[in-house]
């Protein structure tokens, strides 16, 4: 065996893959275990345009629920990001019709109080955490949502910075939250109205109005390639 | 071999390492390495387009064919309009948005198409920040000049002074918003430090920048009740006697029929081309990175800038599967992550420019250096539990939980194993030629973020396309309201595809394929 040889990773899902039984909408096919949900629905030969976003877990257009094999509990995944097993059976959520509020986050008074109004049914929480546990972020929703009707948007902004609004905490709320959505009001509120104005920003922008790199420009934006090449050189 | 076993070499030359520097290439080096193992250098993969705008320019053979492709409009198709407005924006990724809010914002009827939903784009996956100018210590003349050096000394000056000098203010139009920067402990904006850039300049929201922007952005178009068209894929523009763009038609992917769209300017914000699958390179740009706006740009007459270069991330997942082309993130190198060959030994100063990075990691894996797998990828490793052993444990964890929960969910944990690596087709650097408003050579077509040229030259920085996408999606956003409120509404005629198509006939009606594509091949076909 040559030096070569020995830098290769076993895989033998690869080399030989296993067909797995899955269903995917409620019909039974064969597909190679460990794919994702969604290359298991191309490979079944379905074209999928709703349920497809950035394939990379952030967008959450792939939003889906599954259960595997004899187990009673219906779980949440990321379609792009989840493997498939024998048993799986699964299917893609369909856009949800939650009520989003809409507002001028500039012009709130009193963000704090506002949610009451742009989401009455925040406060409403029967503690249930079925919004915790749909959660494929694995983000503590229903804590978050207490937050916010206390008032500590700032938390909220950093328990939901993971939040990839796939809504799949939404059809599970007994109470007609839409956790996600109240999050994103309350991590708008917090950036627009609780968080420091940064000074340094301020004086940079101040600078550049005022011309105070004019100079340098002239003398750049002069320069033929040649002393351009040389002059980039020079930054470390 | 166990994937454990190949990796204990990582760990055991790691205290090693830590001590070790590792220079930059100088000038004569890198251009001798990267004209030796950068894909863009390699010829047989490249042909010259045949006619149009950039009648034989070379580019890569699947956008040269696409370029040369027909419409599956045809030529007496009926153009009465479905729905008029003033500025139509075509893209609903970061550059669609920025555009949509600045034109309606200035007093334009806006609607906003796109193929997938709102939001559903590249700019929703950044994660390593935005290159804005904001520290003391930094000017946007040191932005302009090592964005210029990233370039290869190509950018187009004008374009890149305006978005180096726009930089604050789009910071602080989307601290407005209520974007959640990061912070310094005395509240101002916390910077870090990219590849290829002299000082630290990356805004970025931990690794969740462009998921936090986009979050607010799409949140701020649905409140500001701009018109949405979802699920509309752009298949053909529209043109008035004199050339001008006047409108497009889509298809409504949900029920195959045509809308025909009447605007008096149109903004073309349709981003890269990743799921061409150039040389047959993973990607990592989201389902709809087909490169439709190029096509209908060049259908139109506009002119190509820098389309023979593309960027290869030097960090895509090779293992496992599943991951495959994902990207890790940039920040674990700017934070101190290397690079290591099978031999355990690092080869590249892993801050150097992506172009750089890309192409000694494929020299490393094509001189033998690398670590394959079975599927018959190659890569090398990234030592990511290094950054933890720097600055503590907890560190992976608390800056890079994206990353984390990605590879957590097949079982790996990165704060104690290595990841494996190999470039990834990431970035189209070209696009369609625009001024510094944004527009192109035809009138009233502005294109604005990937799909546009110029402004990145040869190789875009890390953390520029986020500011690119504020930038120009804000530039041609006002121009475009600024003049729809002096000006009629053109007619809509297909003149253009005429002219285009009789020039494809005179050359044997070159590709022979329909573009744009609007979402790659991937259902298998069944019996």
């Amino acid at each position: 065996m040559n030096q070569e040889d020995t830098n290769v990773i076993d895989q033998p899902e690869v080399v030989k893959p296993r067909m797995v039984t899955i269903e995917i909408a409620g019909k039974k096919v064969d597909v190679p275990e460990g794919i994702t949900v969604i290359k298991a629905m191309w490979y079944a030969g379905i074209d999928v345009v709703r349920g497809v976003g950035c394939l990379g877990g952030f967008c959450g257009a792939c939003a889906t629920y599954y259960r595997t094999k004899d187990d009673p509990k219906v779980k949440t995944c990321l379609a792009c990001q989840t493997a498939v097993q024998d048993g799986m059976s699964f299917t893609m959520m369909p856009p949800f019709p939650a009520r989003k509020a809409t507002y001028e986050i500039q012009k709130l008074q009193d963000p704090k109080q506002d949610l009451f109004n742009l989401y009455p049914e925040a406060p409403l929480c029967r503690n249930c955490n079925a919004c915790t546990e749909a959660c494929p972020q694995k983000i503590d929703v229903r804590e978050g949502v207490w937050k916010a009707v206390f008032g500590d948007f700032k938390s909220v902004s950093e328990m939901f910075m993971d939040c990839v609004m796939c809504g799949m905490c939404t059809p599970v709320c007994i109470a007609d939250i839409a956790p996600n959505l109240v999050a994103l009001y309350v991590s708008r509120a917090q950036g627009a109205h609780f968080s420091e104005q940064p000074e340094g920003l301020d004086a940079r922008i101040k600078e550049i109005q005022d011309g105070r790199f004019n100079d340098e420009w002239n003398k750049i934006l002069k320069m033929n390639d040649k002393e351009l090449a040389e002059h980039c050189a020079t930054v470390k | 071999m166990d994937i454990h076993a190949l990796q204990q070499i990582v760990h055991k030359t790691r205290d090693a390492r830590r001590k070790q520097t590792i220079l930059k290439f100088s000038p004569a080096d890198r251009d001798q390495l990267i004209h030796k193992y950068h894909p863009d250098f390699r010829a047989s993969a490249y042909r010259p387009i045949k006619f149009g705008p950039n009648e034989g320019d070379k580019t890569v053979v699947e956008l040269a064919t696409l370029l040369e492709g027909d419409s599956s409009i045809q030529d007496h198709a009926d153009l009465s309009a479905h729905y008029t407005c003033d500025v139509l924006v075509i893209g609903g990724g970061g550059a669609g948005c920025a555009a949509a809010l600045h034109a309606h914002g200035a007093g334009a009827k806006v609607i906003l198409a796109t193929k997938l939903r709102l939001g559903d784009s590249n700019s929703v996956m950044a994660q390593g920040g935005m290159q804005i100018s904001v520290a003391p210590e930094d000017s946007p003349v040191t932005h302009f000049l090592d964005t210029l050096k990233g370039g290869h000394m190509e950018n187009d000056h004008a374009l890149l002074k305006v978005m180096v000098e726009d930089g604050p203010s789009i910071a602080k139009w989307l601290l407005e918003l209520g974007v959640l920067f990061d912070r310094q402990a005395d509240g101002n904006l916390h910077v870090k430090k990219g590849g290829g850039s002299s000082k630290p300049r990356l805004l970025t929201c931990s690794d969740y920048t462009g998921l936090e922007i986009m979050r607010v952005l799409k949140d701020e178009v649905i409140n500001q009740k701009i018109q949405l068209l979802e699920f509309a894929a752009a298949v053909e523009l529209l043109s008035d006697d004199e050339g001008n763009c006047t409108g497009a038609i889509f298809k409504d992917l949900d029920n195959q029929r045509h809308v025909v769209v009447a605007a008096k300017s149109v903004i073309l914000a349709t981003g890269g081309i990743g799921r061409l699958h150039i040389q047959g390179f993973p990607t990592s740009n989201h389902y709809g990175a087909t490169g439709d706006g190029l096509c209908l740009a060049y259908r139109m007459g506009a002119k190509l800038a820098h389309i023979d270069t593309f960027q290869y991330h030097p960090s895509g997942a090779v293992y496992p599967e599943q991951l495959i082309g994902a990207l890790v993130t940039e920040g674990i190198r700017s934070e101190g992550g290397q690079l290591v060959n099978a031999k355990g030994e690092r080869f590249v100063n892993e801050l150097d420019t992506r172009d750089v990075v890309s192409s000694s990691i494929i020299r490393e894996c094509e001189e033998g250096r690398g670590i394959r797998t079975m599927s018959g990828r190659v890569g090398v490793w990234l030592d990511t539990p290094l950054l933890d052993a720097e600055h503590g444990p907890g560190t992976v964890e608390k800056h890079f939980p994206a990353m984390m929960l990605q590879f957590e969910r097949f079982g790996i944990d990165i704060s104690k194993d290595p990841v494996l690596i190999y470039p990834t087709l990431h970035y189209q650097n070209g696009g369609v030629k625009i001024d510094t408003n944004a527009e192109t050579n035809v009138k009233n077509l502005f294109v604005a973020g990937e799909a546009s040229g110029g402004l990145h030259g040869r190789n875009r920085l890390m953390g520029n396309s986020l500011l690119d996408l504020m930038v120009f999606g804000k530039r041609s956003g006002l121009t475009a309201a600024d003049r729809v409120k002096v000006m009629k509404q053109g007619t809509l005629t297909l003149n253009h595809l005429q002219r285009f198509r009789a020039e494809a006939k005179k050359h044997g009606n070159a590709s022979g394929v329909i573009s744009p594509m609007i979402l790659p091949a991937y259902t298998r076909k069944v019996g």
